[in-house]
């Protein structure tokens, strides 16, 4: 059996009226239409690879769209809480949808599962866990590579957005680490006809590596820019940029582009022996067979949340029958205590302080060769 | 801050000021002819930089589906009216432009999707698959409310381009896509390299503000839209029909916004929803010239151009901040100069 994907609130009322009360019921927002459905599709694509028992309960998924918009999505939440009770609240794959779901699973008491790298706000990090990698957590990596290559001067050039500041300021946290200074900050919008003035003062700053802040298909611009004026140093990207599109556009513009993301797009790539190998490799091999798409961290996201469930369900359940605020309450003690699950991203080891639980196995980075991006060796 | 720095920043001013300028001229000419202020104009570009990309990618572009439904919902509207008056004989024409072409139009691009065609001919059938969508999108859309105010005219224009790019995000998806160049070339120009697609980008606008004009200064179409422009009744008086004006307008800005993403496709990554920025600008070009010269209009686009690039290195942060800024002083200075004119003689 599929498990059970309503889109509609009256298909989704139906259902819940017939389940029965002791399954888990985990309600996901996503944005699988809409500008980021890019993204979503693959969070969505991953819950028909999910288990339909968790600690021996039947699971019900309850998975709505919200069309990659922060009012819908917080719509979808409000929906999920009230009437149909879920025990977990999931999602969504863009920043401020997910941040609208959080204080939704605050207010109603419910634990959250984040599948964007959000910064909790402290209001509601009680009750929210954040499942992807924290940008700090990623270019960590980055910083370790450009302390090893002895780079001293960093030109930065990002999205004039929310994003562009992120990355800059993961970029900029590791600098004294690390050893390296920023010597230029400039900012482009991923609709730019041209970067050639940003580039020009770029390069006039004469940078050891450049860093890009961009996102997708829109990390490649500068990138082409900076090598089409015969910039041969090092080019650095971020997490957002690893996809097929990105190298599609820059064709031989980006080969040696590096970027850190999480290990389970490089699954087959890595050493024997890597904490999440087996889990990362297995569920790659069966996402792509089943959905002939290409690798991507996404998919990943979504099986890593439901683990994490999986991993705190046993011991709510000795408190608690699902569907009850007791059992919510249970499952986020519990969730906050679980050590060691292994999900195809990370080792995850919560505490209550600390709500994401990743360590340096959670990322790696990769570089293009061949019009592929690989595992950097 | 030195001057090859500076030659580079012209270089590339002067590009992006030659694309802002086609699109300046075809809104001041949609705007001069049928008072519309065509914001659609930028999905036109987006379609066909897309288009071209996905042709060449060897994969059908959704383009032909909006043609196609676009040139039905036309067909509808047109035969309706032509049953209502009994003028039957009006039919198998609104059929063979409405219903044929279009299908003839994505039965070449089905074809082509899967052949490695030359990219003249997939330029060609890209322009094809697009311009339609000018006449269509102005039967669809505007005809019926040819009379309205200017300003329910510029909200027509807004619902008409959150669907045409609504249509794009669906049938082009979020990511962005970018075309193989035209040519690989590059010169040394001193301290500069110039790209060859660079230079096509400028002669190319050239050669079509070349055109345009002989358009209007020698043929009997062209007369009629320059007469239209001037004086709406006068031209309906000497029988000149409004419609096939508003037709032919429509057709050549769609024309100049499919020629413009065909231009820029190659030299950067366009997104569904990229056009309108670019659109803005050339409107923003249009301004700066006063909304009323054509000349003026392309000298505007390239100032603006200028300052894009120029701004983009001193201060990439604020880049189009500074680039709209530009219009205030123009608008001050215009509305305090210019005479308060009657905008809507058929009121």
């Amino acid at each position: 059996m599929k498990p059970r994907i309503c889109l509609t609130a009256g298909i989704a009322a139906a259902i819940a009226a017939t389940g029965a009360l002791a399954d888990i019921t985990i309600g996901v927002s996503i944005g699988f239409t809409g500008p980021q459905a890019s993204l979503g599709v693959h969070y969505k694509n991953a819950f028909d690879l999910l288990p339909k028992t968790l600690a021996g309960e039947p699971v019900r998924y309850i998975i709505l769209d919200n069309a990659s918009d922060v009012t819908n999505a917080a719509r979808n939440g409000r929906k999920l809480v009230t009437e149909d009770k879920v025990d977990v609240l999931m999602g969504s794959n863009g920043v401020p949808q997910t941040l609208a779901l959080a204080q939704i699973a605050s207010e109603s008491k419910t634990p959250m599962l984040a599948f964007s790298p959000i910064n909790v706000p402290a209001e509601n990090a009680h009750w929210t866990f954040v499942v992807p990698q924290p940008t700090e957590l990623m270019m960590d990596a980055v910083a370790k590579d450009i302390k090893k290559n002895n780079i001293k001067t960093l030109g930065y050039i990002g999205f004039s957005d929310g994003w562009g500041d992120i990355v800059l300021k993961a970029t900029e946290s590791h600098a004294a680490s690390a050893g390296y200074r920023i010597v230029a900050n400039e900012r482009y919008a991923r609709n730019d006809t041209s970067v050639v003035g940003q580039v020009l003062k770029l390069m006039a700053a004469n940078p050891d590596a450049v860093m890009v802040g961009g996102s997708g298909t829109g990390g490649a611009l500068p990138q082409i820019a900076l090598r089409e004026r015969g910039y041969k140093g090092p080019i650095y990207h971020n997490h957002g940029t690893v996809n097929a599109e990105f190298i599609k556009i820059g064709g031989k513009h980006v080969e040696g582009a590096i970027a850190p993301t999480g290990p389970v797009v490089v699954a087959d790539e890595l050493p024997a022996g890597y904490a999440t190998k087996a889990v990362g490799e297995d569920f790659m091999k069966r996402y792509e067979a089943t959905f002939k798409l290409g690798r991507n961290a996404f998919a990943g996201y979504s099986y890593d949340a439901v683990k994490l469930v999986e991993a705190a369900a046993p011991e709510a359940l000795k408190k608690a029958k699902p569907g009850t605020p007791e059992f919510r309450a249970a499952l986020r003690d519990a969730m906050e205590n679980v050590k060691n699950v292994v999900g195809t991203h990370a080792v995850y080891t919560m505490t209550p302080t600390n709500h994401n639980g990743m360590d340096e196995r959670a990322r790696v980075l990769v570089v293009v060769k061949d019009g592929q991006w690989r595992l950097m060796k | 801050m030195n001057s090859s720095i500076a030659l580079w920043l012209v270089q590339d001013g002067i590009t992006n000021g030659a694309i802002y300028a086609l699109l300046a001229l075809a809104l001041l000419l949609v705007f001069a002819v049928t008072r519309v202020i065509f914001v659609p104009q930028g999905e036109f570009i987006a379609y066909a930089a897309l288009s071209l990309a996905l042709l060449q990618a060897g994969r059908l572009p959704g383009t032909v589906y909006v043609l196609v439904i676009g040139g039905l919902i036309a067909a509808l509207f047109d035969s309706v009216l032509a049953i209502r008056e009994k003028a039957y004989r009006r039919l198998p024409a609104i059929l063979a432009v409405y219903v044929l072409l279009p299908a003839i139009m994505a039965a070449i691009a089905w074809w082509a999707a899967s052949q490695k065609l030359d990219l003249w001919l997939q330029v060609l059938i890209v322009l094809g698959l697009v311009v339609p969508l000018g006449p269509i999108l102005y039967r669809v859309a505007y005809r019926p409310l040819a009379s309205a105010s200017v300003l329910v005219l510029f909200i027509v224009s807004m619902a008409a381009h959150y669907v045409l790019s609504g249509l794009g995000l669906v049938f082009f998806g979020s990511e962005g896509l970018r075309a193989q160049p035209f040519s690989e070339g590059k010169f040394q120009l001193g301290v500069l390299t110039v790209t060859a697609q660079s230079l096509w980008v400028v002669f190319a606008s050239l050669l079509i503000m070349v055109v345009l004009w002989l358009v209007f200064d020698r043929t009997i179409y062209g007369k009629a839209l320059r007469a239209t422009a001037i004086n709406r009744i006068g031209a309906r008086l000497v029988g000149i029909p409004t419609e096939l004006s508003g037709s032919l307008s429509f057709t050549l800005a769609a024309f100049i916004g499919a020629v413009s993403g065909i231009l820029m496709a190659p030299a950067t990554t366009i997104y569904y929803d990229t056009g309108f920025l670019i659109g803005l600008k050339g409107f923003v070009g249009a301004i700066l010239g006063g909304m009323a010269s054509y000349p003026l209009a392309v000298v505007g686009a390239v100032v603006l151009g200028m300052f894009e690039s120029f701004a983009s290195f001193f201060a990439s942060t604020f880049k189009e901040v500074i680039v709209f800024t530009v219009l205030i002083p123009v608008l001050v200075w215009r509305s305090l100069t210019s005479h308060h004119h009657v905008e809507d003689e058929e009121q």
